[in-house]
């Protein structure tokens, strides 16, 4: 598949929180307001274009060799927790400002189902390995997109005033459903 | 197959634990490093921690009341030199001004190489002490009075208001919570402290958990939170909760001292279980003219006789024209907010209110 295609493909029409919603968790919790959801979004896209590169690696080099892809599960999780503890360190040490301002965010990552879809999405559908890193690369960029977008809406809902049951959660869940619905506009032009 | 994927996940697993150690090793080390005090004194210590950690370790105390949080924004010193850029934290609580002059937060700068920094020279003079507990009541159902003798013949010097710190173990690594002092500066030989059981909190799990006999240390004095023995005005407290413990030191001292300054002690609490001390005020209220003693509750409590709701509406009716009065406000932040907008409105001058939030 053309790489740019792929690109285009993973930001807009197959975006990986509005069509898979995939990464809910922090797409509620963090997206309150839009500097914190942009800081969020670039913590995701780095982790998420390493991890998918490395899990790709791994996969290729180590388990289908050894016949062992039934444990893709288990190390991609391992690799991913490993990959952002050394990130941390890395960060740390070379870019205080930058590691004060992912801050909580890069542990936060460990867990985040999003992450882990995209490596098992590139294994699903047997890419190569530039494929894998425009990939993971575009899935990061579109769900940054995304929870800046949800930021940037749920700015306006205090003007709002839904009913109480709606309030925080629900009304976020909501609109992020009729952002969903404004994506699959997109899926006549491109689709993985 | 199993064996076989066994065997894999835990090559993989050491390894990268392996891997990980090594880098930790590596490049989170920093080795010796020299700071240098107010250009004269200096100490070695081993960087990749904070600066305010370092310092504890090398027995200069810093104020710092959230135990390294970066809130509290006590443990601001001037470093000159080897602080790398300001960060995201620490812009939060330092107001540009600072910025400009150099100020960080102590407990946010890590150490990383060679530092220059400035200490105001009473920090220099907070020492660390030895405790023996005396006594330890429970006087409410969470708050509890905690009695030291300092041990052998040394003795504290401090202001009626100000705070210690206690040390405490935190999972192997030293720690320290503050907690204001609840006696009076006349006897130099004990410390009173009043402590709230907090849930998983750390300090004050430690702290209910200590038993007659058993030893503590702490250091101080701390903050700059402290009654102005001189200067005549009449003397507003306000306390919220287990904040009541500063100003029982301010009303001792008057007392002691037997100041003819009028004193007023407003005191919220949530329900009557939660008040402590509530006997002792209200006979000082009846024997001396010059003090008042102002309770309210906010919760429900039909029998309770006095003022409900919280205290700052309580004083919007009974504190006259505030102009020569200074003000000691002790509680959690939303109680100070509310007062500050009131004492203000009866006129009692901003740079006069001295508050201790927590």
């Amino acid at each position: 598949m053309n790489l740019l295609l792929l690109l285009f493909a993973s930001i807009v029409t197959s975006n990986i929180a509005l069509t898979y919603f995939l990464g809910m968790c922090p797409f509620v919790t963090i997206s309150k307001n839009v500097k914190v959801a942009f800081g969020m979004g670039m913590a995701v896209t780095f982790v998420m274009t390493m991890t998918a590169t490395a899990n790709y690696l791994i996969n290729h080099y180590v388990l289908i060799p050894f016949g062992l892809q039934y444990l893709q599960f288990l190390v991609f999780i391992v690799t991913i927790a490993a990959l952002v503890q050394v990130i941390e360190i890395f960060l740390d040490r070379y870019s205080p400002t930058l590691y004060a301002a992912f801050g909580i965010f890069l542990p936060l990552i460990t867990v985040n189902c999003a992450i882990l879809g995209v490596s098992l999405f590139v294994m699903l559908r047997v890419y190569n390995f530039w494929q894998t890193v425009v990939f993971g690369f575009g899935s990061g960029v579109g769900w940054m997109l995304a929870i800046i977008a949800i930021g940037g809406l749920r700015k306006k809902l205090i003007f709002c005033d839904p009913p109480e049951n709606f309030t925080a959660p629900g009304i976020t869940a909501i609109l992020a459903g009729i952002m969903a619905l404004a994506f699959i506009g997109f899926t006549g032009m491109a689709s993985l | 197959m199993i064996i076989k994927s066994l065997i894999f996940i835990n090559a993989f697993s050491i390894v990268i634990g392996i891997l990980l150690i090594i880098l930790e090793r590596i490049i989170a080390s920093y080795g010796e490093v020299t700071i240098t005090m107010n250009g004269d004194k200096e100490f070695k210590a081993s960087g990749g921690k904070s600066l305010l950690r370092i310092l504890f370790e090398n027995k200069y105390f810093i104020p710092s009341a959230c135990g390294g949080k970066g809130t509290c924004g006590y443990c601001k010193l001037v470093v000159k030199e080897g602080g790398g850029d300001v960060l995201p934290t620490e812009a939060l609580i330092l107001s540009p001004a600072e910025t400009r002059q150099g100020f960080r937060l102590s407990c946010q700068v890590k150490v990383r190489g060679d530092m220059k920094i400035e200490i105001p020279p009473e920090y220099l003079e907070i020492q660390e002490y030895e405790g023996d507990l005396v006594s330890t009541e429970l006087v409410t159902s969470d708050i509890r009075k905690i009695r030291f003798h300092i041990t052998g013949d040394e003795t504290i010097k401090f202001k009626p208001g100000q705070y210690v710190q206690i040390k405490l173990d935190n999972e192997g690594a030293t720690d320290y919570r503050a907690y204001s002092l609840a006696s009076t500066p006349d006897d130099d030989s004990h410390i009173e402290l009043n402590v709230k059981l907090i849930p998983e909190g750390l300090g004050s799990e430690y702290m209910h958990s200590l038993k007659e006999g058993d030893t503590a240390f702490f250091s101080g004095p701390y903050g700059d939170f402290f009654l102005d023995a001189d200067s005549g005005r009449r003397i507003i407290c306000v306390a919220g909760g287990v904040g009541l413990a500063p100003i029982k030191s301010i009303v001792e001292y008057w007392q002691s001292h037997g100041m003819d300054r009028e004193i007023e002690v407003y005191y919220g609490c949530r329900t009557r279980k939660d008040l402590y001390d509530h006997e002792v005020f209200e006979k000082l209220d009846a024997e001396n003219e010059n003090f008042h003693y102002y309770p309210a509750l906010s919760g429900e409590d039909p029998e309770w006789k006095g003022a409900r709701g919280f205290i700052h509406s309580l004083m919007k009716e009974h504190l006259g024209e505030g102009g020569d009065s200074e003000a000691y406000l002790c509680g959690p932040p939303i109680m100070i907010e509310s007062v500050m907008a009131v004492l203000k409105e009866k006129g009692v001058p901003e740079e006069r209110i001295l508050y201790d939030k927590f």
